[in-house]
């Protein structure tokens, strides 16, 4: 029997990005707010140690900061004619663990998603016709872009995201992205600096007619005071990004822009080691009224709310709401139920360029040390005469030349011995990448529910992600190797690889660590599982916030869009939701 | 939410009747940083390390059995000025009724109104657990006639009011000189005041005007920022420092706080440090090569740190005390910054201990106290061990 606790305003499950924002909100505008987060306490003067934290064993390697498959694995097939197998180690991609979660350990590559994304429907159909969505599950997201711009705002200045704007209300500026949707003001820091890989395919690019320019970075250009007063420093280009917490404030985290503000407020209390297990519905199962979760002790708890805010990655967000019946189950055959829609992910490729003579110092890097073009973005260029939606941005940066992971080689060297040791010497700063980074677009097949088989260690049946490459992805992504291959030519390199996506999502390798949609915003409740303001349709004082509310991915990382849905969402509750508890959009 | 705005409307009804002697006596308990030793809610049990072995704060709080509930208005000054409690129990001077004889009745007795009205809290406390003999109470009566020379403090009328309310806080209840003031062989002042001390494994930095070790290379203004924020373009405060700041200093007021500066900067300076090493070369490039590796990321290269998280090395009179114990302490232990509402972040050194040993610490601290126009004496790899050595006991 879980030992009953004192009701609070609001329960957030989860203290990463999105969680330490709705926090920091709700506190402000006076709610009583606990959090319970499954992982360990982290904090970057006791845990991050500037001293041991470039340990690429432990932390790329063996994966230190990251969720443990033992705590909690999924299962992965490609169609719905497999039986999905459990994941035994996590792979192709990683999420995170503990207090920031995956914010801890992030590149910092911080996107703004397009007005055209939010209304990607309206806007393809208008453009090109319905015909051309067909065998997509495309939907609008629900808010528009001039609704949501002032979220993304609020995150770039929380975080001192270093950038360039490419538009200022209508106004395209020099040196930044002229495709990006207009923005009310500038990158609260400039650009961070950039290394010789990243100029040279700037150079080219712009030759060939392109518009490359600084990715806007989480890792700072300079020292910053965020509106909370909370203080971060320069990025060092350490080359520790992705994988590693930054041992010197200098990458934007719930650590290093919140926390300090965040933990000393009376109205604030933070539970950690403490797994939710469910949240509970009334009988009627319309509203939540508290969640059990169980201790470190394995003693079990149930937490009152008032507010329940599910705040976990993306993949447990979509899990929770199905152990809690929230909501209904997505039927891939019949089309119907929300819950475990529209699941995305990211369809990369790359180049890789061998040189004799060139020196790219690859050691210095940051995690968005690099040069973009988006002139193969979404729908920045014309899809009338190809055979596909979508596209992606294409990047040079590179954020790290560490000592076991990084050790690039020229195709048909040896593979082992002395002569792979020759080749990873000779690869290791003469040559460089860059790569694409595609879009992904929702279909009927793909979709997250309840794996039947498999459970996890308190007996609760494991997330079942079923997902392959779509055809239209694929034939996207072969277009942006096209592409690659195409820019990489003027390069002159000695040799130019280029690789291809090909059906049959592997869960192996690393490939990317943007899980989207599952729990999708919408304006429908039959094809949406939470409203635009991110409340679930069905139970109006849960909200779901992060990733799982995209209705697709973008070619684009997505922490610049968590950001600003979680300022969003928190908006939503402050100034509408407990002023009229109720459902903020009817249905 | 509903219970957010009960909490509101019963913080606004509650009111009593002396309303405004508690306010200034709750003033009085944040000039005299009762809860740095006592306390959040000064029901005691914090330990103070003394050189005679271990003191724990009592509770203060207004209970009965375990605090000091049953004290008269008298008992309570008595104790605050003459370190003697309710039936002539004589205090140990951890508790710092030496600087607090200095305070006037008035701000005694609103003190006491203040601690009239601080919930109580049944805790009780083993204050005493010091070394025989030092555990014998009455010795104190022959410590006080040696050493306690109680005495109100006296304006000095060629000094400004600002100066004199400067001095009354610093001398009286914020007792800085318990810290920063040399002591003797029996834990009294000696030697020039707030010119330096070492205690519980921290060295109190000289605060006298010396341009090298003292605060001669801050302006008033400068002064005044650290102690509200924990901060300034040449320090960022930690260790003991830092829970003055937290407790005490930061919630003083603005006029309070320019008094101090006014104050401290009038003091006159200390002979400073003895001068920079010499015919150190080898600690030196060996110094610099260990800074270059392990600090200059966050401190940069040319020691100038990075001003809103990262102190200055260069030209940081911190760096340059007589005694190397906090510096060697901080990069074997690590430190965790002070975070305030003006400067929340709370930066964190992290420790060294496990990366370097004791002559590398020995090579970079001399380097460091010697480099980009420092100048002070070397450190030795001996001492360096010592410091380490006490760091490691006291952990376990």
């Amino acid at each position: 029997m879980a030992r009953l606790l004192p009701k609070r305003d609001a329960v957030i499950i989860g203290l990463g990005w999105t969680g330490s924002i709705l926090a920091q909100q709700l506190t402000e505008a006076g709610l009583n707010v606990v959090a319970i987060e499954r992982g360990p306490w982290r904090d970057t003067a006791t845990d991050f140690n500037i001293a041991y934290m470039q340990d690429e064993l432990r932390y790329a390697i063996r994966k230190e900061l990251f969720l443990k498959p033992s705590v909690e694995a999924m299962t992965m097939r490609n169609n719905i004619s497999q039986a999905a197998m459990p994941m035994r180690d996590y792979g192709s991609f990683l999420p995170g663990d503990g207090v920031g979660g995956a914010g801890v350990h992030w590149n910092g590559k911080t996107w703004r998603f397009w007005s055209s994304d939010f209304s990607i429907r309206s806007h393809l159909v208008q453009r090109y016709g319905a015909a051309k969505l067909k065998g997509l599950q495309l939907q609008d997201w629900g808010v528009t872009w001039n609704e949501i711009e002032h979220s993304f705002d609020q995150f770039e200045y929380l975080c001192g995201i270093s950038g360039k704007a490419g538009n200022l209300k209508g106004q395209v500026q020099p040196g930044g992205n002229p495709f990006e949707s207009p923005r009310t003001r500038e990158y609260p820091n400039p650009p961070i600096k950039t290394g010789y890989a990243p100029t040279l395919f700037a150079d080219k690019v712009r030759e060939l007619g392109y518009h490359p320019f600084p990715q806007p970075s989480a890792n700072l250009s300079q020292a910053y005071v965020n509106p909370l007063g909370v203080r971060m420093g320069q990025c060092t280009y350490c080359g520790f990004c992705e994988r590693f917490a930054c041992g010197n404030y200098s990458k934007a985290s719930a650590q290093t822009t919140i926390l300090p503000v965040l933990m000393k407020k009376p109205n604030f209390e933070l539970r950690t080691e403490c797994e939710v297990l469910k949240v509970n519905l009334t009988p009627d199962g319309k509203m939540a009224r508290s969640v059990t979760y169980i201790d470190a002790k394995g003693v079990e708890y149930e937490q009152p709310g008032d507010i329940v805010v599910i705040c976990a990655y993306a993949l447990m967000n979509v899990r929770l709401m199905l152990l809690s019946q929230i909501g209904t189950q997505y039927d891939p055959v019949t089309g119907k139920g929300a819950v475990g829609r529209n699941y995305c992910y990211q369809t990369g490729s790359g180049a890789r360029m061998f040189f004799e003579g060139k020196h790219f110092n690859p050691f210095i890097g940051a995690g968005s040390m690099g040069q973009t073009m988006d002139d193969f973005n979404g729908d920045a260029f014309d899809h009338g005469s190809l055979d596909f939606l979508g596209g992606g941005g294409i990047s040079c940066d590179p954020s790290n030349g560490r000592p076991i992971s990084y050790r690039p080689t020229a195709p048909g060297s040896p593979r082992w011995g002395a002569g792979w040791k020759k080749a990873t010497i000779e690869g290791y700063n003469s040559s460089m990448g860059f790569s694409a980074q595609g879009s992904s677009y929702p279909v009927r097949e793909n979709f997250l529910d309840l794996d039947p088989t498999y459970t996890d260690r308190y007996g609760r049946p494991l997330l079942r992600i079923t997902f392959d490459f779509p055809d239209n992805d694929i034939r996207m992504s072969h277009f942006m190797s096209d592409q690659l291959e195409r820019i990489a030519k003027p390069f002159g390199a000695k040799v130019t690889t280029v690789s291809r996506v090909r059906k049959g999502w592997n869960a192996v390798p690393y490939q990317s660590t943007h899980n989207t949609g599952g729990a999708i915003m919408g304006s429908d409740p039959g094809t949406s599982a939470v409203n635009k303001y991110l409340q679930s349709w069905d139970v109006p004082n849960v909200f779901v916030v992060g990733a799982s509310a995209f209705a697709h991915n973008a070619g684009m990382n997505p922490t610049g869009t968590v950001g600003a849905l979680a300022y969003w969402a928190a908006e939503a509750i402050t100034s509408k939701y407990i002023k009229s508890p109720g459902k903020l959009v009817p249905a | 939410m509903r219970q957010v705005l009960l909490a509101v409307a019963f913080a606004v009804v509650s009111s009593p009747a002396c309303a405004a002697s508690v306010d200034a006596g709750r003033y009085q308990s944040v000039l005299g940083d009762c809860e740095g030793c006592h306390g959040k809610n000064l029901a005691g049990g914090v330990e103070l390390m003394t050189p005679f072995g271990k003191l724990v704060a009592p509770n203060i709080t207004s209970d009965k059995q375990t605090g000091i509930g049953n004290y008269t208005a008298e008992n309570f000054r008595r104790a605050m000025k003459d370190g003697v409690g309710p039936g002539g129990k004589r205090l140990y001077p951890a508790m710092p009724y030496p600087a607090y004889a200095k305070m006037s009745d008035a701000d005694i007795a609103d003190l006491w109104a203040y601690f009239k009205t601080v919930k109580p809290v049944r805790h009780a406390v083993d204050v005493n657990q010091l070394r025989f003999p030092f555990n014998l109470r009455f010795m104190m009566r022959g410590w006080n006639m040696l050493f306690f020379r109680p005495a109100l403090y006296a304006a000095d009328k060629a000094k400004s009011a600002a100066w004199n309310r400067g001095a009354y806080i610093a001398t009286g209840p914020a007792h800085c000189g318990t810290c920063h003031t040399p002591k003797g062989f029996f834990g009294a002042d000696k030697g020039l005041a707030l010119s330096g001390a070492s205690l519980q494994g921290w060295f109190a930095p000289d605060l006298t005007g010396d341009p090298t070790t003292g605060l001669g290379g801050w302006s008033a203004a400068e002064v005044a920022e650290y102690l509200k924020t924990g901060r300034n373009a040449h320090s960022i405060a930690s260790g003991p420092m830092g829970e003055v700041i937290e407790h005490s200093t930061s919630r003083m007021n603005g006029a309070d706080l320019r008094s101090l500066a006014v104050y401290l900067k009038d003091l006159p300076a200390s002979p400073g440090n003895g001068g920079g090493a010499s015919g150190v070369e080898a600690q030196m490039k060996s110094g610099a090569g260990i800074y270059r590796m392990n600090c200059a990321a966050c401190h940069s290269l040319d020691g100038r740190g990075d001003n809103i998280l990262f102190p200055p090395l260069a030209g940081n009179a911190l760096v340059r005390q007589t005694s190397a114990e906090t510096l060697a302490r901080v990069v074997l232990a690590g430190s965790k910054a002070v975070a305030t509402r003006e400067t929340p972040t709370g930066p964190g050194m992290p420790s060294f201990a496990w990366k370097l040993n004791d002559a590398q610490v020995a090579n970079l601290l001399t380097y460091i106290r010697n480099h980009w126009g420092n100048r002070a004496p070397a450190v030795s790899a001996d001492a360096v061990k010592k410091i380490r050595t006490s760091l490691r006991s006291a952990s376990h």
